[in-house]
């Protein structure tokens, strides 16, 4: 395992490293030291790395990842996962706002809570929160799935398109053309399988399930009140 | 058409409600949504026809002709960047995206640019591999709506331009329309097909100057610091805007007027939001002077460039390059006469076609038609481009030239004059004959 402590290293000479990797992989094991909250740690990640962070991570940790699977033992600052394309990340504690803000794949597991806007433009990923997600999350959700074993916020899913939401405990209200949905065995199928990734013990009858209702995909006079 | 030969000359027309308002409040009053359209402002707007060059003459001697160089080139990233971009003509082509206009003009554009030896643009929905292909030098926007984005475009890019707004809309996102939701179109933007896709305002996972310091350095970090990053924003504070952006850490500011083209925004935005191109050039080299930036981070401006006086009319205000949208897709085309038939079919008429977003664009160029698409070809397109390119880059040389100078950039607000009160004001040079720069000291 390399080890990289941030109190001697800077966040330039961390990311090099790590993308070197992608040219040549000599090191899968990597753990960080010190990151004290610092911006952009280990963003841009091109291999099939794994990565612990052993503290609190700033914005954009683990941005537009591919490939690498990284656990940041601590808080994230905002848009954790960021663009991610595929591999994992995961948050041991609570996730700031846009956590995993227009990610195309991969899986994003936040074991405490998620601030607002959580998966805002998400566009394939699969989150996990254990605990609750903050306002406007899944605001115009493309893909994916958002799946929250606690509460959400203010206006869930407002704009959305195609992405599965799973609320297990209450949504504070729904967004424009977000509704509840009928949960089918096809659902409850993927969310065990969600939830199995996330590796969380939750039972998927209790959840939930929203999406859109498709009502906005056209623009339509009789719905300029919701434009 | 007021012009019309057969309207009683007894009869007045309403200069608060002339024709085209009114036919635009009988369309609203039809349909209960607003218009929405493509290309830019159309108001009559101070712009660069309002200034005029002061030739050499006993107090300053004019460069010769054809003999004497007059460099083009311009180095655009060097604040930050291992490796800024060299164009041969301070004339860039601007972002508009692959859906929006047909592969074919993607292409086109690329090609023409490279030809000689500029950059181009990617847009909303990403980069396709034709662009890329095709583009000596190309800038990847990096857009609200995150459409297409990815790692790995982010790294093949020459640059990466970060799109806080444009002139058509500042403070609005974009809009495709259903119709041009084509499968590829669709797959590339991770969205059902044949939707109305609305792109987002705003950034979605951060919100002001500070956490823009943030995204830059996240941008620079995956990309391992190698490629510069522009800031675009759409001209309304100009002045605050690229201080900010300066302070964020931009290597390029990109500042687009409401002149500027779009492909598909509400009417009511593009004639009634933003300042003019002319208005917004004197804010931002002040800006960036005062910081002691001038030429340190680059200027691009864009927004109803037309010809090269428009070109050296920027550079002589203190920009360091210009980009066209509309201007290179006439060139290639667009509201061309010889589709006068086609235009008519679909109510309207060469000269006047603006509605990119129905992608039935007889040029095909704002189409994803296959068949439409079919009319452009790629390379002859890209043979226009080049052309009209080049006319731009000489006759800005011929103008700097007869100004004295050995570079474009060399052109100054000294060179200029104004025509009327408005532009004097707005371009801060005197009104011509005069010493007189109004809102300044004599």
């Amino acid at each position: 395992m390399k080890t990289i402590d941030l109190a001697e290293s800077s966040i330039r000479e961390l990311n090099q490293a790590l993308h070197d990797q992608a040219v040549e992989c000599t090191e899968r094991e990597w753990e960080v030291l010190n990151p004290k909250g610092q911006h952009n740690i280990a963003c841009g990640l091109d291999q099939n790395l794994s990565v612990d962070i052993h503290g609190h991570a700033g914005y954009f940790c683990a941005g537009m990842n591919k490939k690498a699977h990284v656990v940041i033992h601590g808080n994230a600052g905002q848009g954790v996962a960021e663009n991610m394309m595929s591999g994992t990340v995961r948050v041991k504690g609570d996730a700031s706002q846009a956590a995993g803000a227009t990610a195309h794949g991969g899986l994003l597991v936040i074991e405490g809570n998620a601030g607002a806007r959580c998966g805002i433009s998400m566009k394939g990923v699969d989150i996990v929160v254990k605990g609750s997600i903050g306002h406007m999350s899944c605001f115009m959700g493309q893909s994916g799935n958002l799946v929250v074993c606690g509460d959400a916020g203010d206006a869930l899913g407002d704009s959305m398109y195609e992405v599965h939401i799973y609320v297990k405990g209450t949504v504070k209200s729904l967004g424009a053309d977000c509704i509840e949905k009928e949960m089918r065995p096809e659902h409850i199928e993927e969310l065990t399988e969600l939830l199995n990734r996330a590796g969380l013990d939750e039972d998927p009858a209790s959840f939930k399930r929203y999406g859109s209702a498709r009502q906005l995909y056209n623009f339509k006079v009789d719905n300029a009140g919701a434009y | 058409m007021s012009n019309d030969i057969n309207v009683n000359p007894g009869l007045r027309e309403s200069a608060t409600f002339d024709r085209t308002t009114m036919a635009e409040i009988r369309r609203a009053a039809d349909t209960g949504i607003y218009d929405i359209r493509g290309f830019g402002a159309k108001r009559k707007l101070p712009h660069f026809d309002d200034l005029l060059f002061l030739g050499a003459s006993m107090s300053r001697y004019p460069l010769e002709g054809y003999r004497e160089k007059c460099n083009t080139q311009v180095t655009l990233g060097t604040r930050f960047a291992k490796k800024p971009i060299v164009i041969e003509t301070p004339v860039t082509i601007a972002g508009m995206s692959f859906g929006a206009l047909s592969a074919n003009a993607k292409e086109a554009l690329g090609r023409g640019a490279s030809m000689v030896g500029t950059s181009t643009t990617t847009g909303d929905g990403g980069m396709t591999p034709e662009e890329r292909g095709q583009s000596s030098k190309l800038v990847y926007q990096y857009l609200p709506s995150r459409y297409g984005m990815n790692p790995d475009d982010l790294r093949k890019a020459d640059a990466i331009e970060v799109v806080l707004g444009q002139g058509a809309k500042p403070g609005g996102g974009g809009m495709l329309l259903g119709q041009k939701i084509t499968d590829r179109v669709a797959q590339m933007r991770t969205l059902p097909k044949g939707i109305d896709q609305r792109s987002a305002c705003r950034h979605p996972d951060w919100t002001g100057p500070d956490d823009l310091a943030i995204k830059i350095q996240e941008l620079r970090e995956i990309t391992d610091w190698q490629v510069p990053i522009y800031i675009k924003v759409g001209a309304t504070r100009t002045y605050y805007d690229v201080k900010l952006a300066v302070k964020a850490g931009a290597d390029v500011i990109v500042v687009d007027g409401m002149q500027g083209g779009t492909a598909a925004t509400q009417d009511v935005f593009i004639e009634h939001v933003g300042i003019p191109t002319l208005a917004a050039i004197p804010q931002a080299v002040q800006a960036l002077q005062e910081m002691g930036m001038h030429r340190k981070v680059q200027l691009i401006v864009s927004g109803g460039i037309r010809n090269g006086a428009d070109v050296a009319k920027c550079m002589a205000l203190g920009a360091d390059a210009v980009a066209i949208g509309t201007a290179a897709l006439v060139a290639l085309g667009c509201n061309d006469p010889k589709y006068s038939e086609d235009y008519a079919k679909i109510g309207s008429a060469a000269g006047f076609y603006d509605d990119y977003q129905e992608g039935k664009d007889p040029a095909g160029i704002s189409t994803q038609d296959p068949e439409l698409a079919k009319r452009l070809d790629p390379v002859e397109g890209g043979r226009r481009l080049a052309n009209y390119l080049r006319v731009l880059t000489l006759e800005a040389q011929t103008l700097a030239r007869a100004c004295g100078k050995n570079d474009l950039r060399n052109l100054e607000p000294e060179d200029l004059v104004a025509l009327t009160v408005e532009s004097a004001a707005m371009a801060r040079v005197p009104l011509a004959g005069t010493s007189w720069i109004p809102g300044q000291q004599f």
